[in-house]
């Protein structure tokens, strides 16, 4: 077929579809209105009209993370690419593959300050992963499979190809994906075997080893999170996932102990700090896990996994390094393991345990049960009993206390089941993201666990919802605060809460009503269940309002600057025991 | 591992596809990361596949020279990435230096010009251009030299850079 003449915005329509695209986000304008035409005149591709751009984009990332599919928007020129940008921006650093096409202005009036003009390559340069400004209509259908190859490869992020409207009009041949090769990029899959057995050896040799394993396994498709589990349960050694890393490990499995990081696990942080060999896969050592940088672990020897090396060494100087896919390194390394008849040393293993087991008896997410007002965990905890018998569940977040709540008390046996914008921290991603999964798991029960503050970022997409009848279950923590924000103030600022109160809220089960959802309120620990069970029976979209304790705090918490063995409990809160934070620690995010 | 603190100089050639925005994408790399750029050149090299070779001289620790190499290498339309600094290499810059100057102060700058072989490739009867090749040392020491002697206006390209030896397969060496 290649050669076949047509016009640019008949070509990026074709590119879809030979690229499998069976869904895009977009919202129309006057630069992308032949692609509209073009999209009018198929039925291939259905598109998705969402009610402010950066919806799109979040769309595109949940459906994206939930599917390992790179997700698809289209928006116009000028205000529409500068809506998309945060969206791109959460993409970039949450490495999730997205297309994103902007319309331009014609060729001819680009940098003449024209109508709704914006120099959006320029933009959304250091945003993405890759940009691309098309000029040619010949130039089209190769520039949109690259996009999808540079999205979707490698280190997966966002790409936008920038299309001015006389290149969607013009007449130019279309080439199929088979016909595109990348001239520079391409990423290394494959490990070096020797590293890979040097790395099986310092594995087998371990005393007091850690797994510690993030979204990069996520990445690589559910194959990596199962050979993960293989290679795991064959050693024996304890596991610990960051944010991003939820649900590559089964979360009830006895070797898993739970998120690390600022918000993790004691007995996690703890096996950070003391191990002797780190086996770091897939995770970028940010600084929400690494804590004070010259404190970080500071007797392990570290081997660092990672497809992208810039990773490796960026924070911590790690001691061996394997660039490559963590699927395919993760097979090889099982293989080396059974060939050389790796026999970790049994006693310092079971000692190890028993020190972890201590660590774990101190119970770090634990709440108070007995509470009159409705815990914020506890909520969490009866949505996670009343659904984990089901296998089609996934969560999104919005971000704050609740974000990091879900993350502790909502437990993942699989991977692709968990959004949550981890590296930007985006206020306002959880409910687009949710509507992005629905399209994708059209049965499947889709919940956004919201902060009250964080849901009217994007609630415009509520309207969205009801256009395409998606069952999205939005689960508010209502505390009437900014809690994380309130939550530093308290425990950093001398409690001075500048403006982190949420006045003037509005009612959410009349909301969920304009919005021709379902609206349901829980006031007290006993309504909760009744709300919970009501919700799921719904085949509606539903805004559940839960009133929680407004003054909760989220622990374990390791203040910034601090090291991991520096973590604040949430029971020695309670002894007026407050946080030591340097000056250094003050000054960081 | 070992974290070393202290700061190198390192002169880094990049490969890239002569395409549009490609030198933004490397510029908004070292700004965007906070990284020194002490001087850059570029040129294309390749007419046929259209490429440019870029060198970067830049200071940092080992562990942020290594981070520069590879952020660098994983922009998009980069080909290869190669540090000079590690192997033997040869450095030139060149110079255009205008000195204004009369009487003893002139015969002075043409004496000077003389030792660094320096050549006069315009002159007036107030002053002269000299144009100067050679390591950048060589010519931070030329220009400190003429300044006494009356005002100077200086034009540099910045360092290219190229390995000693026959060519390497896979590498700008
Ligand atoms: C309020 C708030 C609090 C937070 N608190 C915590 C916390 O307590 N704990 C926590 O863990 N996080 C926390 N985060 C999230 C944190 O900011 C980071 O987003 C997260 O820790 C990064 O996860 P990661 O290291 O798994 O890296 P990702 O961002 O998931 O990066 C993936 C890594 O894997 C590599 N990779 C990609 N694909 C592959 C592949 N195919 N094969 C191999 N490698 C690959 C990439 O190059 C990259 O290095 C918090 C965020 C917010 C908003
Ligand atoms: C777009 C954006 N603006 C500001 C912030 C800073 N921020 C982080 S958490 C938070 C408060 C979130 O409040 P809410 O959604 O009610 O969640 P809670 O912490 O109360 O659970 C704020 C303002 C952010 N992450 N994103």
């Amino acid at each position: 077929m290649s050669g076949q003449e047509m016009s640019g915005a008949e070509i990026v329509i074709k590119a879809l579809a030979d690229q499998g695209v069976d869904v895009i986000f977009g919202y129309p304008g006057g630069a992308v209105l032949p692609l509209y035409d073009a999209l009018f005149k198929q039925n291939r591709i259905k598109h998705v009209l969402v009610r402010q751009e950066a919806g799109a984009v979040h769309a595109a990332e949940g459906y994206a993370r939930s599917t390992g599919k790179p997700g698809v928007v289209l928006v116009t020129s000028g205000p529409g690419a500068t809506n998309a940008v945060t969206g791109l921006t959460d993409a970039l650093m949450d490495s999730i593959p997205v297309v994103c096409l902007t319309g331009q202005v014609a060729t001819h009036m680009i940098g003449n300050d024209a109508f709704q003009e914006c120099d959006t390559t320029g933009i959304t340069r250091p945003c993405t992963k890759h940009n691309y400004l098309v000029k040619d209509a010949n130039d089209v259908a190769r520039v949109m499979h690259e996009a999808f190859f540079v999205a979707s490869n490698g280190r997966p992020g966002p790409v936008v190809v920038d299309l001015p409207k006389d290149v969607q009009i013009n007449i130019g041949k279309y080439v199929g994906p088979s016909n595109v090769t990348h001239k520079t990029y391409r990423p290394q899959v494959k490990g070096d075997l020797g590293k890979i057995r040097q790395a099986v050896d310092m594995i087998a040799r371990a005393r007091q080893p850690i797994f510690y394993v993030g979204g990069g396994v996520i990445n690589s498709g559910p194959k990596a999170s199962q050979l993960l589990t293989e290679f795991v349960r064959a050693t024996g050694y304890p596991i610990t996932n960051t944010l991003m890393g939820l649900g590559s490990y089964p979360a009830s499995d006895k070797q898993f102990v739970g998120m690390l990081g600022m918000h993790g696990t004691y007995e996690a942080n703890l096996c950070m700090h003391q191990c002797d060999v780190m086996i770091c896969i897939g995770a970028r050592f940010d600084d929400r896990i690494t804590g004070r940088l010259d404190a970080f672990s500071p007797n392990s020897k570290k081997i660092h996994i990672d497809i992208d090396p810039s990773s490796i060494n960026k924070n911590i100087a790690v001691d061996l390094a394997i660039i490559g896919d963590a699927g395919h390194v993760l097979e090889d390394m099982i293989k080396v393991w059974k060939t050389g008849a790796h026999q970790p040393d049994a006693d310092a293993l079971a000692s190890w345990w028993t020190q972890i087991e201590q660590w774990r008896k101190r119970d770090s997410l634990k709440f108070d049960r007995k509470s009159k007002v409705i815990k914020p965990q506890y909520a969490i905890e009866r949505l996670y009993q009343a659904t984990k018998h089901r296998d089609d569940v996934y969560i999104t977040t919005e971000v704050g206390q609740h974000q990091m709540w879900a993350a502790q008390h909502f437990h993942f046996e699989k991977p692709n089941r968990w959004m949550t914008s981890g590296g930007l921290g985006t206020m306002g991603y959880g409910l687009p993201a949710a509507m992005g999964v629905q399209m994708a798991h059209p049965d499947a029960l889709v919940v956004d666990i919201a902060g009250e503050a964080s849901i009217l970022m994007n609630i415009q997409e509520m309207s969205t919802l009801a256009q395409y009848k998606l069952p999205v279950k939005v689960f508010i923590l209502n505390n009437q605060w900014m809690g994380m924000v309130r939550q530093w103030q308290e425990l950093l600022h001398g409690a001075r809460y500048s403006e982190s109160y949420m006045d003037s809220l509005p009612d959410f089960v009349a909301l969920a009503e304009s919005f021709k959802a379902v609206g349901l309120r829980a006031e007290n620990p006993d309504d909760l269940d009744g709300l919970i069970q009501e919700m799921l029976a719904t085949d509606k979209a539903v805004i559940a309002d839960v009133r929680v304790d407004p003054l909760e705090n989220c622990f374990p918490m390791v203040p910034s600057g601090a090291a991991h063995n520096e973590m604040i409990l949430g029971d020695e809160e309670k002894q007026e025991d407050k946080p030591t934070v340097t000056d250094d620690g003050l000054a960081l995010v | 591992m070992k974290q070393e603190t202290t700061i190198e100089r390192h002169i880094i050639a990049v490969l890239v596809d002569n395409e549009a925005g490609v030198l933004a994408r490397v510029i908004g790399l070292f700004s965007g990361r906070g990284y020194n750029i002490e001087s850059l050149t570029v040129a294309e090299v390749e007419h046929e596949s259209a490429q440019s070779r870029i060198n970067i001289v830049t200071t940092g620790t080992p562990m942020i020279i290594a981070q520069i190499i590879a952020q660098l290498d994983r922009l998009v339309p980069v080909h290869r990435v190669t540090d000079l600094t590690e192997g033997r290499h040869l450095e030139r810059e060149l110079a255009l230096i205008k000195v204004q100057a009369t009487g003893e102060k002139r015969l002075e700058s043409l004496r000077i010009a003389d030792i660094f072989r320096a050549r006069a490739v315009d002159s007036t009867d107030r002053s002269f251009v000299f144009e100067l090749t050679g390591s950048t040392e060589k010519l931070d020491d030329f220009i400190n030299l003429m300044r006494p002697l009356g005002q100077v206006n200086v034009s540099r390209t910045g360092v290219v850079a190229i390995s000693r030896g026959p060519i390497q397969s896979d590498s700008l060496k």
